[in-house]
């Protein structure tokens, strides 16, 4: 696999516009022509260089690419997006829609993303070690047409709106989340292992969401089903006693969104 | 920017109303006109398009177009989805813009101009916001426009009405056409859209408004012979009751009867263009998106195209020109001044909703909406709007539009003329969409093919002809205004079924002319041209006029603006073009 190294030379003001940096745009393309690939910053363009040094050819293909970024990019907007194939590693934290819109491939940040990871994801892996921001797999403001396939896997915490909109594919927190998680989720599974703040799965109408932790203010539309014990979702295991519910009947009347919530977190429930 | 003298050389030409059916010839436009011929000398300074082996038409007009105002604009700020991945970055010539089914102002007029229209006519102005919307029509580059004025709800003309009082009502029609710079009556589901403020709606053309006691049918009928009244340049523009509800093609066919005995006349001052064909308008009564007004059934379980019985009575009348509203599938945004009609579909669908109340005048809905084929109601509605334009055997009859963005956007009206010109292309579709089409459709069994003649006269002359605008667009006539599209089809070779060529084609113009300038090529924008903004400067006779004002005056407290605010000043428009109205004979 040919690899790609960018490494950050200067400080960045404005916030760059880079969806120019994917193994799709980067495939088949020498050190100078990527070099030359232009990103916006404000109302200007401005080639890759004069921000990072570029180092490496690309592969043949976008599934022969890789491209290692070594530092932090948090003023670097649309890393991985859209891309179809091959990898991206984040040595650093990532800034905002990284991995938005991504289909196939794998992106890890070895550090916290902004908002807007893997808006409205279609495949593939995204993984960040870190924390994450508002919208993680979500849907672009004003739709309801989410995250469809793929997975997302956060180590850290995710704050609001997590799956907003979801229909397919499998996000995962390890820690906590905030508000909205699920909102609108009409397929998919959303596994938070910490806890959730609040108006977890509102005017949700199908797909799972587990929540390992604490839910300090449950949502009034859902009705509770039974209690299990140790769920598993193919490769996915949550462990330990949950009360099942489904909602959101605030929605409708025939909605089937599946609410797993931790039983001993949360024995007000 | 100086109006231009060209010569397009050599191409086909399709004007029908000049009934010019793909002839080889020579167009010469000279100070922005078409003239018969330049002289030597003036062709050493005129431009030269060589238009050989390619189809050239006059510059497209859209009779029926959400493009500006209020309720646009409410559709723009609801959808930032519709926006961000519909982008258009600004070039030195032009401005940045975005949005699919609801673009801003400046993209609109880009995308208009490299389809090769010319002029586009806002479907609905609420006189309130008729500032509004003439300083969106000001910033819409590319296209000669003017606006419809929206009255089937207002109070002053439902008391008018009620009272029998045609003289009054008919000078406070020709006073608000002036006051708002307005081009022609509109009328959204009359009395429906007052009693919704009340959060009711009427279900008959013959169940009276809850407070003004006067029903639909009075309403049109008024407003039908108050429009002959004033001789105004176009019919009356109906958007019938009932829309949108199975069953309501029933309601459609009694409302375009009204007028069946009003005599279609047109009394105004402008230089007539040489046209073959009788360019004055025929109608009484121009009833919009058809397709909308012809729900058959009586639930969406039993839901069917209802368009024969509207076909066939449009076929035996002279007194009706309807545009289609075809569906193509996708992304839409409906918007209407039928607020009721918007709600029905938010409780349907649970989409995000605007609702607005215009006071004592109308009201407005807005809502994103998306036709999939794999739904059998949509999958009707296509069917239904090209069941509409194939089932009208005179083309001089019908009009194609998808009441952008309503059925779907305007950037898709090369799909419809695919679907138009080819079996093969509907045929298609079928196989992709819900057997509903089909099997509750008329369209299957329809083999017409239309011709490109065909397809000038449905996007051309009967839309300039039905809103009195033949006598400058539409045609190719000597003295017409210079607008042209040029599309790199040779009509001699052209392969019906080639439906993404033709789709591909008729998106981007390969010349669009306006007023003997090229102004885009290939999708491209090569100038901004002058625009005009049309409107009907109607002249009242009698006393009719004094009287209503001092009635205006009486009952303008109702309003929460001042009388000195209400007017539009002619500053809101770009190159104001009155049309001189001799009203009241």
């Amino acid at each position: 696999m040919a690899e790609v190294k960018l490494t950050p030379k200067v400080e960045i003001g404005i916030m760059l516009e880079a969806e120019v940096i994917t193994p799709d745009v980067f495939a088949e393309k020498n050190t100078n022509e990527i070099e030359n690939l232009l990103v916006w910053q404000g109302s200007s363009q401005f080639p890759i260089s004069d921000f990072f040094v570029v180092e490496g050819n690309g592969g043949s293909s976008a599934e022969a690419t890789s491209i290692v970024i070594e530092g932090d990019v948090t003023r670097v907007k649309r890393i991985g997006c859209q891309m179809t194939a091959g990898s991206i590693t984040i040595n650093g934290s990532a800034g905002m829609h990284v991995g938005s819109e991504m289909a196939g491939g794998e992106i890890t940040v070895k550090g916290d993303a902004n908002s807007w990871a893997g808006m409205e994801m279609k495949g593939g892996l995204l993984h960040i070690t870190g924390n994450v921001k508002d919208h993680l797999g979500c849907a672009y403001r004003g739709s309801w047409h989410g995250m469809t396939g793929g997975r997302i896997v956060i180590d850290g915490n995710a704050q609001s709106q997590v799956g907003g909109g979801m229909s397919g594919g499998e996000i995962i927190v390890n820690g906590n989340v905030e508000n909205f998680c699920g909102i609108r989720q009409n397929g998919g599974l959303i596994v938070v292992k910490g806890d959730a703040v609040r108006t977890v799965g509102v005017e949700m109408s199908a797909g799972i969401i587990v929540v390992g932790g604490h839910i300090r203010n449950f949502s009034p539309g859902f009705e509770y089903v039974d209690t299990e014990s140790n769920l598993n979702f193919d490769d996915i295991m949550c462990s330990g006693e949950f009360q099942k519910y489904i909602g959101d009947y605030a929605l409708g009347k025939r909605v089937k969104g599946l609410l797993y919530a931790s039983k001993n977190a949360n024995e007000e429930l | 920017m100086m109006a231009a003298t060209i010569a397009i050389k050599n191409g086909h030409i399709f004007d029908p109303l000049n009934e010019i059916n793909g002839d080889v010839m020579d167009i010469f436009i000279k100070d922005g006109k078409v003239v018969r011929e330049l002289s030597s000398s003036e062709m050493k300074d005129a431009k030269v398009v060589d238009a050989t082996h390619m189809t050239v038409m006059p510059g497209g007009v859209d009779s029926h177009s959400h493009v500006a105002g209020a309720k646009v604009n409410a559709g723009r700020l609801m959808r930032p989805e519709d926006h961000y991945k519909w982008i258009r970055k600004k070039t030195p010539l032009t401005h940045s813009g975005s949005g699919y089914t609801v673009p801003s102002v400046y993209l609109g007029g880009y995308e208009y101009s490299a389809m090769g229209y010319t002029t586009v006519f806002e479907a609905a102005i609420p006189p309130m916001e008729a500032r509004h919307t003439h300083e969106e029509m000001r910033s819409t580059p590319m296209l000669d426009m003017g606006g419809y004025l929206v009255l089937g709800n207002n109070w002053f003309l439902m008391r008018y009405l009620r009272d029998g009082d045609i003289e009054r009502a008919a000078a406070y029609v020709a006073w608000m056409m002036k006051t708002h710079k307005t081009y022609g009556i509109k009328c959204v589901n009359p009395c429906g859209v007052e009693n919704w403020g009340w959060g009711k709606n009427v279900s008959s053309i013959d169940e009276a408004n809850i407070h003004f006691e006067i029903t639909p049918r009075d309403m049109i009928h008024g407003l039908c012979e108050i429009n002959e009244l004033l001789s105004m340049p176009m019919s009356m523009h109906l958007h019938a009751n009932n829309l949108g509800h199975p069953g309501c093609w029933e309601t459609t066919r009694e409302s375009i009867e009204i007028p069946e005995n009003i005599k279609a006349r047109t009394d105004i001052d402008v230089e007539w263009a040489e046209t073959k064909v009788d360019p004055q308008r025929k109608q009484s009564v121009y009833l919009t998106h058809a397709q909308f007004n012809s729900f058959g059934g009586t639930s969406w379980g039993d839901f069917e195209s209802g368009t024969k019985k509207i076909i066939d009575y449009v076929n035996k009348s002279d007194h009706v020109v309807m545009d289609s509203g075809c569906v193509p599938f996708g992304e839409a945004t409906v918007m209407t001044g039928d607020g009721p009609a918007i709600h029905d579909l938010h409780v349907l669908t649970g989409n995000k909703w605007s609702n607005t109340d215009v006071e004592l005048e109308c009201g407005a809905g807005v809502l994103p909406f998306t036709y999939l084929k794999k739904n059998p109601v949509h999958s009707v509605q296509w069917a239904m709007g090209l069941e509409v334009l194939l089932g009208v055997t005179d083309v001089w009859k019908s009009i194609m539009t998808t009441d952008s963005p309503n059925g779907g956007p305007f950037v898709t009206y090369p799909k419809i003329i695919a679907w138009l010109m080819s079996r093969q292309a509907r045929e298609d579709t079928f196989n992709e969409c819900h057997k509903w089409a089909s099997d509750r459709s008329d369209l299957r069994a329809v083999d017409r093919e239309m011709s490109l003649y065909d397809i000038a006269v449905l996007t051309r002359a009967t839309p300039s002809r039905a809103i009195g605008m033949a006598h400058r667009k539409g045609s190719l006539g000597v003295g017409a205004d210079g607008d042209v599209a040029i599309y790199d089809i040779d009509p001699t070779r052209l392969e019906v079924n080639e439906s993404e060529k033709i789709i591909r084609t008729f998106q981007n113009a390969e010349y669009t002319i306006k007023d003997g300038e090229i102004v885009s090529r290939r999708g491209e924008i090569m100038a901004i041209p002058e625009k005009r903004t049309y409107y009907a400067d109607v002249k009242v006779k009698g006393d009719g006029e004094k009287e209503m004002l001092a009635d205006v005056n009486k009952w303008f407290k109702y309003y929460t603006i001042g009388f000195a605010n209400y007017p539009t000043p002619e500053k809101y428009l770009s190159n104001p073009t009155p049309i001189k109205v001799n009203g009241g004979r």
